[in-house]
């Protein structure tokens, strides 16, 4: 149904003790097929606000919607098989083949053996990852790159509509990193998914993400394209933190038409 | 190739000392691994739980291994008489119970320690992925953690099978066979083949254990299935060996108990030999404690055992006054009967009291000949008992009657006190006067003018059930009356000789011909 928000985020608040407000009075939404990114700072709260779309943390008030159901009324485990989940220590099991770790979820939904080795061929091929060469692998004769593509396998592989991302690449290197970020970009688009991805770096947001919301300090300072939010910031955080990449890029630009 | 004799007797008893060990130590393992694991596993959940259980296992560690198996007897025997009163249902507090309890036990501290350090220290990332891909709290466990932990759990339960395996060794005194019946008989006899064989056994038997599941551990941890399927069948057939016999043997229709002194064990061993001439089965149950062998034979645990009408007198039936013998054996037997149907067959022949004894030399040097003369010197004196002595009624008797106060009270194994008299590291001892060693070592006796020592005949007890046995009753008769003082303290001395020879089983053997060549 057109229109309708994937996720729904309102006026959730998050503390821990009496005085600590790690999310305070945050409304969010993301639109169906949407890829938002939200940028934030360390502490900002931005990995709270990722876990409680999938209830690895309840908020203290508020309400989360997914799908158009609040998630609260629902079962936390079934919740989590229907989302994707990558983050930054990705958590392959070392005692699972790579195969064995990106069939887990469709294994605890029942699937059959022969559709989930169908599936883990047809999602190593999504990762590009040689599907003969490494479905027999253990997680510790992979590289950092090749480990973090089966991690997004492994999010993938219940066919998921949403997935969520916390700075799933920031270990890697650079070149690695672009690599896997188009990759996953195209994922995105191809499979129709709803993706909300945390990171710190505006740049990565800005090259990847159709929509980015910045928080500080518990609450979303500003949201809106990469291009506006480059363009014409209003918040004095925001405005700071757009700073960096823009005086960079021209540098890089100025370097590029040969100027000293 | 010709071994010792008593080499070959010691590889005769092992199947039966292996086999009951293994049996102890696998149940008691299997039952400390159902209740650690789990225990284990709510615990990494709870920091409460976590600290009682863990302070609760290091406490039980610090316990000694003996003291552990001997305070379930006690335990056991009181809940034994609760549910007998309740449910008209009683239990053996003997033998393999408190073996297997105290061993279960013991067995759990490396467990909890290391499945709940296992579990704990994975790696967040992973549970956090046990989290975001669905798994339940149950499928996280026996998905992820359980399976991550094993290597550390395996190494728990290895340090856990070399602790019991070691420690089932010392169930002997509560009544369980094990490879500690080597160590206790041998050192009770001073059998050192006997002593030496059951460490070496018992140290073969963890060693044999330990590498196999270290291989299995080794085989979980590099995901070699092979590995762990080889540990495990080599576990299982050592078991499985060990094990037959035990299960082949045909039940023993008779027990025979035996105390912890080398007279004991030849007079047991004479029994059995004289129940096996005659086609009776028969097995014995060797270095039981006075209390507790009197206990198995009111509950019929045992069938037959050799008891001194003294002990009983003091120790069962409270007697502080002093009788003749003829009136103390026709008391203990009428109480015997009347109090637990234990009927008193009759007496071997010989008398094997408690007395006090002195080196010669000394002895002559202070004009000392009875415990009257050694009351004036007793308080620059020193004084050696075996374990039991100075908790006797007969100390407190002697005590009392002569007004002893002695420099200094040492205990001391049995076997070791007549040669420290002799060398003058102690001045008295607690000697038993059927005792060989009182003529090797040159020791005089005391006279007991006031009479405060009762008379300790040696006397045949069988167990309410076998009160009217006529097999049993004919096959022991030929031993009443049979074996004059003389004729015992031989024996003993020949038990001291460091011979082939010097067995129980060749000494009953030699004590059977004795008998039947006075008969003649």
């Amino acid at each position: 149904m057109a229109g309708t928000n994937a996720i729904e985020i309102r006026a959730v608040t998050k503390r821990y003790g009496e005085h600590i407000n790690v999310l305070d009075g945050i409304s969010l939404s993301v639109a169906e097929g949407e890829f938002l990114a939200i940028v934030g700072p360390s502490g900002s709260g931005k990995t709270t606000l990722l876990r409680l779309i999938n209830r690895l943390t309840e908020p203290t008030s508020g309400t989360v919607l997914v799908g158009g159901n609040e998630v609260h009324g629902g079962d936390p485990i079934r919740l989590r098989r229907e989302i994707g989940y990558v983050f930054q220590g990705i958590g392959l099991f070392p005692h699972m083949t790579v195969a064995e770790n990106i069939a887990i979820t469709p294994r605890l939904i029942g699937w059959s053996a022969e559709e989930r080795a169908a599936r883990v061929d047809e999602l190593l091929q999504l990762v590009r990852l040689d599907a003969g060469k490494y479905r027999a692998r253990f997680p510790a004769e992979l590289s950092g790159g090749e480990r973090q593509r089966v991690g997004v396998a492994r999010a993938l592989a219940a066919k998921p509509k949403i997935v969520l991302m916390d700075e799933p690449f920031g270990a890697l290197d650079a070149l690695t990193r672009d690599a896997l970020t188009r990759d996953y970009r195209e994922l995105h688009d191809e499979l129709g998914l709803t993706t909300v991805m945390i990171t710190h770096d505006l740049t990565e947001a800005a090259l990847l993400a159709d929509r980015i919301a910045v928080i500080h300090r518990g609450r979303i300072v500003e949201e809106g394209t990469p291009r506006d939010l480059l363009a014409s910031p209003k918040d004095a955080y925001v405005r700071e933190l757009v700073e960096t990449p823009k005086q960079q890029a021209e540098r890089l630009a100025a370097l590029l038409r040969g100027e000293p | 190739m010709n071994f010792d004799p008593r080499v070959q007797e010691a590889f005769a008893r092992l199947p039966d000392y292996l086999g009951s060990h293994v049996l102890v130590s696998v149940t008691a393992l299997l039952l400390g691994l159902a209740i650690s694991l789990p225990l284990a596993v709510f615990a990494t959940h709870c920091r409460y739980l976590r600290n009682v259980a863990l302070g609760f296992a290091s406490i039980v560690q610090t316990i000694p291994g003996l003291a552990l198996l001997a305070l379930f007897y006690p335990l056991l025997l009181a809940i034994s008489a609760l549910t007998e009163k309740l449910f008209g249902v009683g239990f053996s507090a003997l033998g393999f119970l408190p073996s297997v309890l105290a061993l279960a036990l013991y067995s759990m501290l490396p467990v909890l320690r290391n499945t709940i350090t296992g579990i704990l220290g994975i790696d967040p990332a992973i549970k956090e992925a046990t989290l975001g891909v669905g798994m339940t709290k149950r499928q996280a466990l026996t998905m992820v953690e359980l399976p991550l932990a094993l290597p550390i759990i395996m190494a728990g339960i290895r340090t856990a099978a070399v602790w019991v395996i070691g420690t089932a060794t010392l169930a002997t005194p509560v009544g369980q066979t094990s490879l500690g019946n080597y160590i206790f008989t041998g050192l009770q006899t001073q059998n050192w083949i006997f002593v030496i064989f059951g460490c070496v056994a018992s140290a073969v038997l963890a060693l044999a254990v330990d590498q196999l599941l270290a291989l299995m551990e080794s085989g979980v941890s590099a995901r070699k299935r092979g590995r762990i399927l080889l540990g495990g069948a080599g576990i299982a057939a050592i078991v499985i060996a060990a094990l037959m016999p035990v299960f082949a043997r045909p039940a023993a229709a008779y027990v025979i108990g035996a105390k912890t002194f080398t007279e004991q064990y030849i007079l047991g061993s004479l029994i059995e030999q004289r129940l096996r001439a005659v086609g009776l089965s028969a097995r014995h149950r060797d270095g039981l404690g006075s209390t507790v062998i009197f206990d198995a034979l009111k509950s019929g645990e045992i069938d037959v055992y050799v008891e001194y009408s003294g002990t009983l007198w003091a120790n069962q039936m409270q007697r502080s006054d002093t009788k003749s013998r003829a009136e103390v054996l026709a008391d203990v037997k009428a109480w015997l009967a009347e109090k637990y149907s234990i009927r008193l067959l009759g007496e071997l022949g010989f008398e094997n009291a408690y007395a006090l004894a002195m080196s010669r030399k000394r002895a002559e040097e202070l004009g000392i000949k009875s415990i009257a003369d050694l009351a004036r010197y007793a308080p620059r004196l020193s004084i050696a008992g075996d374990y039991e002595f100075f908790a006797r009624p007969v100390w407190q008797s002697l005590v009392q009657a002569y007004g002893l106060s002695f420099r200094e009270r040492r205990n001391i194994q049995p076997e070791f006190m007549y040669p420290a008299a002799a060398d003058g590291e102690v001045d008295v001892i607690s000697a038993f006067t059927s005792e060989g060693k009182i003529k090797q070592f040159d020791l005089v006796v005391l006279d007991d003018p006031k009479q405060a020592i009762p008379p300790y005949d040696a006397i045949v007890l069988l167990s309410p059930q076998r009160a009217n046995d006529e097999k049993l009753i004919a096959a022991l008769k030929p031993l009443l009356g049979a074996i004059p003082p003389a004729l015992m303290r031989e024996a003993n001395a020949r038990a001291d000789g460091q011979g082939g020879d010097s067995s129980p089983d060749k000494i009953a053997g030699w004590l059977w011909e004795e008998i039947e060549k006075t008969k003649k």
